[in-house]
């Protein structure tokens, strides 16, 4: 009985893992590339929360079939943001580049609690409180979509990674900006199309997350907490890295909630972050730094 | 061009700084209490932003989890008041070695790891969220629910036991913010001042001079987290409540170097002038934005203009508002790097 509590729990926990997973690959991506920490990163998935809520609300749209949509509209404002603000700041100091995104976070938040209200708001689906039993295995239909979802993305972003021409321009911007440059690359629309990728990647994110978490403006620090923690976990650059440290997180959390208190779920994240940060900086997939 | 610490103020900035004091000591017979309010959040990050400047200046290290030695001296002090009646000065003397060894620890894993920028910006807001949720169990300082500092009617100002109205703190935060001044400028001139000085401009070179890197990065580490500790052991008992929340978390680290960085991180003058251009102008925006309060329910819309009045600073002024104040206004006189 206990092993199957424990099981459920973990599947669980691999699932939701999947869309953290998500989030921190826009966030690496961003870092990856154009060498920025998105502190805006938590507030950047809320919008896309947001404007899910509003198209299930307006037009009854499933908050996964909205991907595409919120997707869109995210890598819009990521390129806009990028283009138009950050490029201009392309060489400020850490500690600037980090004030501006912690300001952008500020107006976000407060953008949204002026729009939506401090409430936390939910979609109700339909197939809410289904489940597929596997076995001992009781699994929430919803969390195996989002998981799902979470994959189909990542791939489709491996793909423009590994096969496009674009998508190989971006790795090399990434892997050598300096040499990026001399073969002739456009290196600031580069740099703007990646942020408005890992944009996008973090509004799918937000979507799929609506599936299964209430959204409310505050939601968004929490969140960006995580997806630092996961990406520094997983190797900053590495696609798979991501994903697999956010199943990490994903089944720490599940289980830490079931062997301690559950709002002491974070320290282990938290802990795990300091051991890596220690002992294994690159992360657990990342390559040495360069 | 790099605003260096070695931007003295000039004569005319001196006299300047003087009249400010001048005012500053006269205030609380000027104005109301309001404004007393204002000038007391004024001073407090004029401290705070220059507490966490140390670190940044001397050490070179970002940290974005300050956060932690405040709550550690705020809780210090604050358990050690109202369980054993001890006086917050001892306390702060607990908080502050407390934090200190905090900061030593944290810098010795950052340093002794070779973290740097990011990943080091990173690891300070984990040991800071860490200790956030560990208070947030830590119920023999009420957890969650929080830990209240005895409150009793006082006819006078008690500074021993830092129990008093409002004008008495306004003092305290005063002396503190002047007296972090001073201490900057005096070690500035010493000997530690210099090595400081050279860590922060070429690390590699200061090593190859025989300077113990690692020892005084620690040092200024250990420095810039005492001096924080005190802040926040004043901020425990001017509000006499303390909860894990807000107390540790990343807001209020993000709070203490807005002003530090607005102004001009590196700076001695740039935490000040952030925190007089920062508060006042947060208070600006809630009174011109009242009226339309009263009409419409925007909450949020003061900080989204606050939110797009920092992006526009740091657009403008990418090394700091200090550093360009400085040299248009004649207020300081720049070393060529």
């Amino acid at each position: 009985m206990l092993l199957d509590t424990y099981l459920n729990q973990i599947v669980s926990g691999v699932l939701t893992g999947l869309v953290y997973g998500l989030s921190a690959l826009g966030l690496s991506v961003i870092f990856g590339v154009c060498k920025i920490v998105n502190f805006a990163h938590g507030e950047m998935m809320v919008i896309g929360m947001y404007v899910a809520l509003l198209l299930f609300r307006w037009l009854g749209l499933d908050p996964l079939v909205s991907i595409p949509l919120v997707a869109l509209l995210l890598f819009g404002l990521g390129y806009a943001l990028q283009a138009g603000v950050i490029n201009r700041l392309i060489d400020v100091p850490d500690h600037m580049q980090f004030l501006l995104l912690a300001a952008v976070a500020i107006i976000i938040v407060s953008g949204c609690l002026m729009v939506f209200g401090p409430d936390a708001q939910n979609v109700p689906l339909d197939y809410a409180y289904d489940s597929y039993a596997l076995g001992p295995l009781l699994v929430d239909k919803v969390r195996v979509l989002a998981g799902a979802a979470a994959i189909a993305v990542a791939l489709l972003l491996g793909a423009f990674f590994r096969w496009t021409r674009t998508g190989k321009s971006i790795r090399a911007c990434a892997d050598n900006l300096m040499g990026a440059r001399v073969i002739g690359l456009d290196v600031r629309r580069l740099f703007a199309l990646s942020f408005g990728l890992g944009a996008a990647c973090i509004g799918a994110a937000g979507c799929i997350l609506l599936t299964l978490v209430d959204v409310h403006p505050y939601l968004a620090t929490e969140y960006t907490l995580l997806a630092f923690v996961i990406v520094i976990v997983g190797g900053l650059g590495s696609l798979a890295g991501a994903l697999l440290a956010g199943v990490l997180i994903g089944v720490s959390e599940a289980v830490a909630g079931l062997l301690i208190d559950p709002s002491l779920k974070s320290m282990f994240s938290f802990g795990l972050l300091i051991l890596v940060l220690l002992f294994r900086p690159q992360g657990l997939m990342g390559r040495r730094a360069g | 061009m790099k605003a260096s610490w070695l931007a003295e103020v000039s004569p005319r900035g001196r006299w300047l700084l003087a009249a400010l004091l001048v005012v500053l000591l006269a205030a609380p017979l000027l104005v109301d209490d309001y404004v007393l309010s204002v000038l007391i959040l004024v001073l407090y990050f004029a401290y705070l932003g220059q507490a966490w400047n140390i670190m940044m200046g001397f050490a070179g290290q970002l940290s974005l989890g300050h956060a932690l030695y405040f709550g550690l001296g705020a809780y210090a002090s604050a358990a050690l008041y109202a369980k054993y009646g001890i006086s917050p000065w001892l306390g702060m003397a607990a908080g502050a070695a407390l934090a200190a060894v905090a900061g030593a620890f944290i810098g010795a894993l950052g340093f002794r790891f070779r973290i740097g920028g990011v990943y080091f910006a990173v690891l300070t807001i984990a040991f800071a969220e860490f200790t956030r949720i560990l208070f947030d169990h830590f119920d023999w300082v009420g957890g969650t629910a929080g830990f209240f500092l005895p409150v009793s009617n006082r006819t006078g100002n008690d500074l021993v036991m830092l129990r008093g109205a409002p004008v008495m703190f306004y003092y305290v935060w005063l002396a503190g913010a002047a007296g972090v001044l001073v201490l900057c400028r005096g070690l500035l001139s010493s000997r530690l001042g210099y090595y400081w000085l050279a860590i922060r401009e070429d690390e590699v070179a200061a090593e190859a001079l025989g300077i113990d890197t690692f020892r005084y990065k620690i040092l200024a580490v250990m420095l810039s987290a005492a001096l924080t500790a005190c802040g926040g052991v004043v901020y425990a008992f001017y509000y006499n409540n303390l909860f894990p929340e807000p107390v540790f978390s990343i807001g209020r680290s993000i709070d203490m170097l807005l002003g530090a960085v607005t102004g001009g991180v590196g700076t001695m003058m740039g935490p000040i002038v952030g925190a007089f251009i920062l508060t006042p102008l947060a208070e600006a925006l809630t009174v011109a934005l009242s009226p339309l309060q009263e009409v419409m329910r925007l909450d949020g819309l003061k900080e989204v203009f606050y939110g797009l009045c920092v992006v526009l600073i740091v657009v403008f002024q990418r090394h700091g508002v200090w550093p360009y104040l400085s040299r248009k206004l004649g207020l300081g006189t720049e070393a060529k790097p």
